[in-house]
């Protein structure tokens, strides 16, 4: 029987199995040794039609507790943003979504074009001057970037804060441990900023410094000390950013004199969809590009001398350069640039500001709130310093607990820190989007002081 | 006078327009003073575009006119598999349950979603007889690279010391050496014998106690069968080492053969090509990494367990090679593919198989009489022609390709795998039915014809699209990346 997914039928097949000469379709399968051959069916169920397929996929989908029904406060590196309705009607369009890497550039310029444009808003976004591709998402962004600053300063030691996601770090760690680079962590300060002091005794001969803008505390702290010891040891600066949102409210890294900005910009429009796919994407100075991995789009002229896009600098990749590559990716993250880039365009110069102005009013109004509620239970901000929409609160007694006891009450709120940070084990960092209306915030600031009440009884 | 429709979306800015709204402000606004050094508070986003949401809408939907997908037709895309992507998978990954859910969101409230990573796990452990499995990589090469480290790890483990040397074929993705080099070994190449296959007496020569490993593609990119793969697995085996197979390939072999049982070690696949998940114009993929038993220690943290009928995320893995990506991976592939999977069934998956290596042959045979075929005998999902008899004319695969776009179809892979000189890889995989295939024939052997009576008309092509060939080189010399304003 023909499955709807495969159109040739047994006529059709007999009919080819003539014109090849072989009398069945296992004649064909002839090379592969005999005794290596499959003889039984594979164990997995039977085929499915399409409506008890979707049936199931609901079913298992309506055990996950999704942002539709719970309150969500989550950030720590995933942000929920709201994405106008027309951006995944576009992405559907299968001449972008069914299309495969641009090789081919004259049946390609849609992609292209895009990507151009990608390129560009990610450098107008950061002030740097020229952006890539995409990479898979943030965390291998940064672990590419750091490795990027040993080829460019011959040197193998890199510094990364404690305050950067700590995903983000055992990234680095697992891609490092087999190139002779060393990894050193320099710890945060009470505020939850580098700790300045100590970063200076560790520059020394550092490839780069890696800090996150803002940090994983949701902190934003001043990026000009660290940049400065950077630059002082002859390290490259790599500011690592997980809510690119922050950008449109901040000063942007460029501004600052970083060298490598490593972003993920899930932010922009991507779902959360439980790990990924997320877009990665690296920034830098024009000294850079030689060293920059992965894919690069640049303009080009036609035979007509017309105005286009193509894949350039391509002896960096490894097609052509093989083990001498600047990296070894290939696929990157291509749609989900697309999808970054509708986000970016729509919100645009004057609503990013407008969007990040309001996450910033609406995590500060809920600082405050749970403050005001909590703060008899014990439960305050753990640092003092400025921060966008993500702030750490401390006091709970046992985090992980609380968190529990939320989930209860209706709310996915926090992110307990004690399993990456066992000085916090009392703290969990929140989240404040413009997807969190006023009355939820309320709510969760009762939630919390009920909560944190019961844990410190 | 270029069309002002073709302008980049930084030129069509129209200051004042908007195509945002947000929420209604239903707190306080926070005074930015005091609350952010005034210093790092920025004052605007400069040149960023400003349009209307139809200016966008039309914006984007032209940009896409000038794309070619596998919807727009066959694309045979040597060792891409780029197959049909079906529909359902696109509505299943866009389930607000799978979709929204936060990657952060405790264990108890994602239940579905391990269930998920946990039956694909299974699914992909049995397709391919190698039972330990992670979904973390993002694509082929990260998965690489993944499976690379475990080797590594493996090899630390067992006797200490990691050794040194890589041993890939010539016919190889350059994605091999590359994630080879990436996890601190050195690559030597084995040449392919005479038949295109790994020469196994190359092999036993180049196979001592320093090579870790052997990493190949099999089906290999000549679409060839590695029918030695037992005897070259003995060989590394022998000597201490293991395999690793890039699984870009699998699409010829799922239900027909499984690498476990062919003494591959560690594989990945791409979920991107064999399962069916969208290319999305060069990404996101998907790369899960399948091994042997032994290897399940050292699976990167963390791997989706099952506990009663609880599932939960292991993460205390003390021998793994640690983590390789933030988050469970790209999830909403793993979605596609565990719906792609359930969809087909063994039977499904089997015809899948057949179907892409009876197409190919297909196409061999139908071919050969116009094309030179280096490796002219059963194929398995590609074919691999050259240009050697449209040299004559003065006509290279370029041009060929070329012309292939004014006829309707995508390229083949070109100049590529290296071995064969000007390479033309067809891949064109069980979407295709017999008519199709015989569109594909109908025009390939129409440009030999003109290859000969008129070769200037590929030199030219494509000339139906809306921009010709671009000078690349000129491009890599000069590099514009972004838009600046003049």
């Amino acid at each position: 029987m023909t499955h709807r997914y495969i159109p040739n039928t047994g006529d059709d097949i007999r009919r080819m199995l003539d014109a090849i000469g072989v009398s069945s379709v296992d004649d064909l399968f002839a090379p592969v040794p005999a005794d290596v051959r499959l003889r039984r069916d594979l164990k997995i169920p039977a085929a499915m039609s399409e409506p008890d397929l979707m049936k199931h996929l609901q079913d298992l989908a309506c055990e996950n507790a999704d942002c539709g029904r719970a309150a969500v406060f989550l950030g720590g590196g995933i942000y929920r943003h709201f994405a106008p309705s027309f951006i995944d009607q576009l992405l559907l369009r299968s001449e972008f979504y069914t299309a495969y890497t641009p090789y081919q550039p004259e049946i390609a310029q849609g992609t292209l074009q895009a990507i151009f444009e990608f390129q560009t808003m990610v450098c107008q976004l950061t002030r740097m001057d020229l952006a890539n591709a995409s990479m898979y998402d943030g965390s291998t962004a940064m672990t590419e970037a750091a490795l990027m600053a040993t080829r460019l300063t011959r040197r193998d030691r890199v510094v990364v804060a404690r305050n950067v996601h700590p995903q983000y770090r055992q990234v680095l760690a697992t891609y490092t441990q087999n190139l002779g680079v060393t990894i050193v962590e320099v710890g945060f300060t009470g505020e939850g900023g580098v700790d300045l002091q100590a970063l200076a005794r560790l520059a020394d001969g550092a490839a780069a410094i890696v800090f996150q803008y803002p940090n994983y505390f949701g902190v934003v702290e001043d990026p000009r000390p660290i940049v400065e010891v950077a630059h002082r040891a002859g390290a490259l600066a790599v500011a690592t950013v997980t809510e690119p949102l922050a950008l449109a409210l901040l000063q942007p890294p460029g501004a600052f004199g970083v060298d490598i900005v490593a972003a993920e910009l899930q932010s922009f429009g991507i779902p959360p969809s439980y790990g990924g796919p997320y877009c990665g994407v690296i920034a830098a100075t024009e000294k850079c590009m030689r060293q920059m991995p992965g894919r690069l789009v640049g303009m080009a002229k036609d035979t007509e001398g017309r105005d286009g896009f193509v894949l350039t600098l391509s002896t960096r990749e490894q097609h052509i350069r093989r083990e001498k590559a600047t990296s070894n990716i290939c696929t990157n993250s291509g749609l989900m640039a697309l999808c970054a880039a509708m986000f970016m365009a729509s919100y645009g110069k004057r609503g990013l500001p407008a969007l990040a102005r309001l996450n910033f009013d609406k995590a500060h109004h809920a600082a405050g709130t749970i403050a005001a509620a909590a703060s008899a239970s014990g439960v305050r901000p753990r640092f003092g310093a400025p921060f966008f929409n993500e702030f750490v609160l401390g006091g709970f007694g046992d985090a992980f607990q609380v968190q529990k006891g939320l989930l209860e009450d209706g709310f996915m709120a926090g992110v307990p820190l004690g399993r990456d940070y066992p000085e916090l084990a009392d703290a969990m960092l929140l989240c404040v989007t413009e997807m969190n209306p006023a009355g939820q915030i309320d709510g969760l600031a009762s939630a919390i002081a009920k909560r944190a009440a019961l844990a410190s009884t | 006078m270029t069309d002002p429709r073709d302008r980049l979306i930084f030129e069509k800015s129209h200051e004042g327009r908007r195509a945002y709204s947000v929420p209604a402000q239903d707190v306080p606004a926070t005074p930015m003073t005091g609350s952010l050094p005034a210093d790092l508070v920025r004052e605007e986003i400069e040149d960023f575009p400003e349009l209307s949401e139809n200016n966008l809408v039309r914006h984007f939907t032209r940009l896409s006119t000038w794309n070619y997908g596998v919807d727009t037709g066959m694309y045979p895309l040597g060792s891409c598999t780029m197959k049909y992507n079906p529909k359902v998978n696109e509505a299943a990954a866009r389930l607000p349950g799978f979709g929204e859910l936060h990657p952060l969101a405790p264990e108890c409230a994602a239940q579905g979603a391990l269930q998920v990573m946990y039956e694909l796990q299974g699914l992909l452990g049995e397709i391919t007889g190698l039972p330990s499995v992670t979904l973390q990589p993002a694509a082929g090469a990260h998965g690489e690279l993944t499976g690379m480290m475990m080797i590594r790890k493996r090899l630390e483990d067992r006797d200490g010391r990691p050794r040194s040397l890589v041993l890939i074929p010539d016919s190889a993705h350059g994605t091999n050496p590359s994630s080879a080099h990436f996890c601190g070994y050195d690559v030597r190449e084995i040449r392919s014998g005479p038949q295109g296959n790994v020469s196994t007496d190359a092999l036993s020569e180049a196979m001592t106690e320093d090579v870790a490993a052997l990493m190949l593609t099999n089906p290999n990119t000549l679409g060839m069968f590695e029918d030695e793969i037992v005897k070259a697995a003995g060989i590394v085996h022998a000597k201490g080492g293991l395999v690793y197979c890039d699984g870009a390939n699998m699409n010829a072999l799922v239900g027909k053969a499984r690498p476990g049982d062919f003494g591959v070690d560690v594989m990945h696949l791409n979920l991107h090509k064999t399962f069916s998940t969208p290319h999305g114009g060069g990404g996101p993929g998907s790369g899960p990494v399948v091994s042997t038993r032994e290897m399940y220690p050292y699976l990167p943290a963390p791997v989706v367990v099952k506990e009663g009928d609880a599932f939960r995320l292991d993460s205390d893995r003390p021998k793994s090679i640690g983590r390789v990506k933030a988050f469970q991976g790209n999830f909403g592939m793993l979605v596609r593919a565990y719906a792609y999977i359930r969809a087909l069934g063994p039977d499904g998956l089997r015809a899948t198989a057949e179907n892409a290596v009876l197409n190919a042959n297909y196409v061999r045979v139908k071919l050969r009489r116009r094309y030179d075929v280096p490796y002219d005998r059963v194929n398995m999902h590609e074919v691999v022609l050259s240009d050697h008899r449209q040299n004559a004319h003065d006509v290279t695969t370029l041009d060929i390709a070329k012309r292939l776009i004014d006829f309707g179809f995508h390229p083949p892979t070109i100049y590529f795998p290296l071995v064969v000189h000007g390479a033309i890889m067809v891949e064109p995989t069980e979407s295709e039915g017999v008519d199709e295939l015989d569109r594909f024939v109908d025009a390939m052997l129409a440009i030999a014809d003109e290859a000969e009576r008129d070769p200037d008309l590929l030199k030219r092509a494509p000339t139906t699209t809306r921009r010709s060939r671009f000078d690349e080189a000129a491009a890599a010399r000069k590099p514009v990346l972004r838009w600046k304003k003049a």
